[in-house]
């Protein structure tokens, strides 16, 4: 079929950064495009200029043949294109069809039609095949629900073409297959649609044809049977990787970090563990099995309700994450830009934040050895920053995860706890924040891991805790035995009850 | 356009808004001006030495007010060192003037000059002399010419601006530091008075009132500022501890404060102070810059020292950008916000102390209303209300642009309330600045 939207060698620069270079891409109806790419890639850009939030520098965008400026997000909704952000943009004290029909509501002079407008929504909705209810406010609703109230929504102004930025990455396994499902559905209705995500599995179940992004370029295109992981992250990184994880060969030593009979309210209840010298804890269980809330009490982001931590046999009182930072005890958190980062300073002072202590005398902060330890960390984790005093928030994310890696390095942490260290972060920078990992607990570190990713859990941990609704559902020494189904298992509490025991003993 | 941006844009881009309405106004208030004292003396001394070759007699002639006693003093000095022979130095009537040449004509003396100021010059008697003493008509009259000098760039007005925000520019570091932790503090303005009266009140009671010693009253103001600190930290507590939203704790401390500062001095100015007091409101100890100026100028330059070289400064930038990420890098953040509000209060007791120095008195109505002033200079200076951002020296150049524009308005004779009407405006004009800046320029986001 012909393609109703084109792209011909877009170009954008911005101060410092060559965010796209000469690209070109083209949608036909009924098509699915995965658009990949690592962080910086250029993803972003792209979908801003498709959705009118930027202008390009040159290069046409053209929709049935004919050249387009959009200047505005308005513009290029009412050309037909709509994007679905990772954020919804729902007025969370309106209902779901008011929503829908926000800024177009079917009126008579100012009078909203209300039966009008519900038996519209219901009908959208129905399309889709959504069983939500047009009058339920949509803070009522789950994730899943508001996504597709916005893809409804999409519909609702006749949108032809739908660009999805990662819809998967906040949604349970169950929800994302009807996501998939979905997005045949509107395939077989002709509508285009631009998939972008970082799960490579969803890119081979879904797209007709994937466009990779390097540094701002087309890299290449992938048909349907030559969309293979190896080579998609093969085009991503521009390197042949063997494998998405380092191996390593380190020594687990003595116990280093014990924490016994953790509580916090209803979300941890109980839960004992430990870590050794060059061990790396991978902590899974489902979304809510309480791993974020029993690692915020050992860094003491809450405070417990009970239990005992210990470092080196030595039981530490930890009532702020400050007392944990002294002890040694560091996180990672998930949330880079709401936890791990101040994203208004620069990349250098958020560095120096946990540091200023080492680096100050009499509380006057010594500039030079600042920026030279900063600079050390630059080189030897490789940050990619334009400037020490570059801020925070302009950095991707994997560039943060980094500067937040150097700032507890520098602080010399004992126990750094990963929480989901690489969500949001490409391959690239992926594979660099696992060798960090191997190479901390090498030096006699002790690591725990948070993650939901499975693979990521049998790559990378040598032991494995399973957490269910707060609770300890069992542990596992990693080997070539475990496989994800087991962990699922266990995480969804079918335990094998032997194999559990064997472990802890 | 682009430069003007890029200006703006800076973080002190409003200094070229207060360079702009300083040259607007010099060019309004640009007048004809009449040199006194000192300034005539030696603008006076070189007209002579350009005009006479060889000195000779002079008669020597200014009002006898303390500018004409400098001018005639030193032109006599100055002149006779030159070699001149100071016949009559007169400072005094224009009849001590006529007194003084017809003596000079019956002594038959040739007078070669006389050096008088403009007023003396205008004089019937002096402009016909030819006409009035015949004798002296050989005699050369010479006064300091007028030259013309915008009001606004007296040095004197100067001065004043600069004194007059004094006391709402030291107030405003601790409010930019609040500011940068997205908080806000009402109570200042309370605490103005709230010192003013304590500092006075116990040099009144304890320290011997009017015959109070240097140190009596260097207690005085210790103690009011210490009060002040203490109440400071107070609504920091209920801030960093309770959680209570800033506008609301400081809202209750500034009625706490100002009935407090009516209890104490029972609603009554106190007075019974020595004079002394107004050394740092009036004195000028330093060049001739008034004290609070000086004041003013080091809080200033430690503030921003402290600000952007120390430990402390750093973490006040971090707990206004994101609290919880600050928390978890080991910022102790309760403790830099309760000492912020402390700093705050410490502050304002510092210009509460300044204020009843300049009035020589502590009042339960002092500082009505300077909260706002206060808030208005931080915003003018470019300190984000919502955190994280903002600089001490874009707070102090706010301050100066609401002073410039106030004083600029007296002098053109513009009424106190468009004034009001004028400073609202540009407060607004500032955010506004401030939200187009963070846009990139754009109307919309």
């Amino acid at each position: 079929m012909e393609p109703f939207l084109t792209l011909r060698s877009i170009e954008k620069l911005f101060p410092g950064v060559h965010a796209l270079k000469s690209v070109d891409f083209e949608l036909s109806p009924g098509e699915c495009v995965a658009l990949l790419g690592e962080n910086g890639a250029g993803k972003s850009t792209l979908i801003k200029i498709l959705g009118g939030a930027q202008s390009p520098d040159s290069g046409r965008i053209e929709l049935d043949g004919e050249e387009v400026v959009f200047n505005h997000p308005t513009d290029s909704l009412d050309a037909g294109i709509a994007i679905i952000y990772q954020e919804f943009n729902l007025v969370p004290g309106l209902s779901a069809g008011e929503n829908m029909f926000l800024g177009i509501e079917p009126n008579n002079y100012g009078w909203v039609r209300r039966r009008d407008e519900i038996a519209k929504a219901h009908e959208i909705l129905n399309r889709i095949g959504s069983r939500i209810d047009p009058n339920t406010r949509c803070d009522e609703l789950t994730v899943a629900e508001k996504q597709m109230v916005e893809i409804a929504k999409a519909l609702v102004r006749k949108a032809r073409i739908l660009i999805m930025d990662e819809p998967s990455a906040a949604l349970t396994n169950k929800e994302v297959e009807r996501l998939y499902e979905l997005v045949d559905d509107l395939k077989a209705q002709g509508l285009g649609i631009v998939y972008v995500s970082h799960r490579l599995e969803e890119v081979e179940r879904l797209a007709d044809r994937a466009v990779v992004l390097r540094d701002g370029a087309r890299v290449g295109e992938l048909l349907r049977d030559e969309m293979k992981r190896n080579r998609i992250i093969e085009l991503m990184v521009g390197r042949a990787m063997d494998s998405e994880f380092p191996t390593d060969d380190r020594k687990v030593g003595d116990i280093r970090l014990r924490a016994r009979n953790l509580k916090k309210g209803n979300k941890v209840k109980g839960i004992s563990l430990e870590v050794r010298a060059g061990e790396i804890l991978a902590l899974t269980g489902l979304v809510g099995a309480g791993r974020t809330e029993t690692v915020r009490l050992l860094f003491g982001a809450d405070v417990r309700d009970g239990g005992i931590v210990e470092l080196d046999g030595k039981e530490l009182d930890i009532q702020s994450p400050r007392d944990a930072i002294n002890a040694g005890i560091c996180l990672l958190t998930e949330d880079r830009k709401e936890q791990g980062l101040v994203l208004g300073l620069s990349v250098k002072e958020n560095f120096g934040l946990p540091n200023l202590g080492a680096l100050s005398t009499n509380g006057l902060i010594d500039r030079n050895e600042e920026l030279n330890r900063f600079d050390h960390y630059v080189e030897s984790i490789s940050i990619k920053i334009s400037e020490p005093d570059q801020l925070a928030e302009k950095l991707s994310g994997g560039n943060q995860q980094k500067v937040v890696l150097a700032k507890w390095l520098e602080k010399n942490a004992e126990i750094l706890i990963f929480d989901e260290p690489t969500r949001g972060i490409d391959v690239g920078a992926k594979f660099e924040i696992y060798q960090w990992m191997n190479r901390l607990a090498k030096q006699g570190k002790g690591i725990i891991m948070i993650s939901s990713e499975l693979p990521e859990v049998l790559g990378m941990s040598d032991r494995i805790m399973v957490l269910k609704e707060g609770e300890f559902m069992g542990e596992v020494t990693n080997g070539p035995d475990i496989t994800q189904e087991k962990l699922m298992a266990m995480a969804i509490g079918i335990v094998d009850d032997k194999e559990s025991e064997n472990e802890n003993s | 356009m682009k430069i003007l941006k890029k200006l703006l844009s800076s973080d002190y881009g409003m200094l070229g808004v207060l360079v702009a309405l300083c040259v607007f106004f010099s060019l309004i208030t640009y007048e004809n001006q009449q040199p006194v004292g000192q300034d005539a003396a030696d603008r006076l001394l070189g007209q002579i030495q350009y005009q006479f070759e060889e000195p000779g007699l002079v008669i020597i002639a200014g009002k006898n007010s303390e500018e004409g006693r400098v001018f005639v003093s030193q032109l006599d000095e100055h002149l006779t060192e030159g070699g001149w022979k100071v016949e009559a130095a007169i400072a005094g009537t224009p009849i001590d003037l006529g007194k003084a040449l017809r003596e000079a004509d019956d002594k038959k003396l040739s007078v070669a000059l006389l050096a008088c100021e403009q007023s003396f010059a205008d004089l019937p008697l002096v402009a016909n002399l030819k006409k009035s003493i015949p004798g002296l008509s050989q005699i050369k009259v010479v006064s300091p010419e007028s030259y013309g000098w915008p009001n606004f760039l007296k040095s004197s007005n100067l001065l004043n601006v600069a004194n007059q925000i004094a006391v709402i520019a030291i107030i405003a570091i601790g409010m930019t530091l609040v500011i940068i932790t997205a908080g806000i503090d009402l109570s200042v303005g309370s605490l103005i008075a709230f010192s003013a009266v304590i500092c006075c009140w116990v040099v009144r009671e304890w320290m011997g009132g009017p015959d109070a010693t240097v140190l009596g009253m260097i207690w005085g103001c210790m103690l009011a500022i210490g009060a002040c600190g203490v109440l400071g930290a107070f609504s920091g507590s209920m801030i960093a501890y309770f959680g209570v939203p800033s506008f609301v704790a400081s809202l209750g401390m500034m009625m706490v404060a100002s009935g407090l500062a009516y209890m104490i001095s029972g609603g009554l100015s106190i007075y019974q102070i020595p004079d002394s007091f107004d050394w740092l409101g009036r004195g000028d100890s330093f060049l001739g810059i008034p004290n609070a100026v000086v004041l003013m100028i080091l809080l200033y330059l430690a503030a921003h020292f402290l600000m952007s070289r120390t430990t402390a400064g750093r973490y006040v930038y971090a707990v206004g950008g994101n609290a919880e990420a600050a928390r978890l890098s080991g910022v102790p953040v309760k403790k830099v916000l309760l000492w912020v509000y402390a700093c705050s209060g410490v502050l304002a007791g510092l210009g509460g102390v300044v204020m009843a120095s300049q009035f020589r008195s502590g009042d339960p109505k002092y500082g009505l209303m300077y909260e706002l002033y206060v808030i208005a200079a931080v915003v003018v200076g470019g300190t984000s209300l919502s955190g994280g951002r903002g600089k001490v020296f874009g707070t102090l150049i706010g301050a100066f642009i609401i002073a410039v524009i106030q004083n600029g308005m007296n002098l053109t004779g513009v009424q106190s309330y468009t004034q009001k009407v004028v400073l609202g405006l540009v407060l607004l004009a500032a955010v506004l600045l401030d939200m187009l800046k963070k846009r990139g320029w754009r109307l919309s986001s």
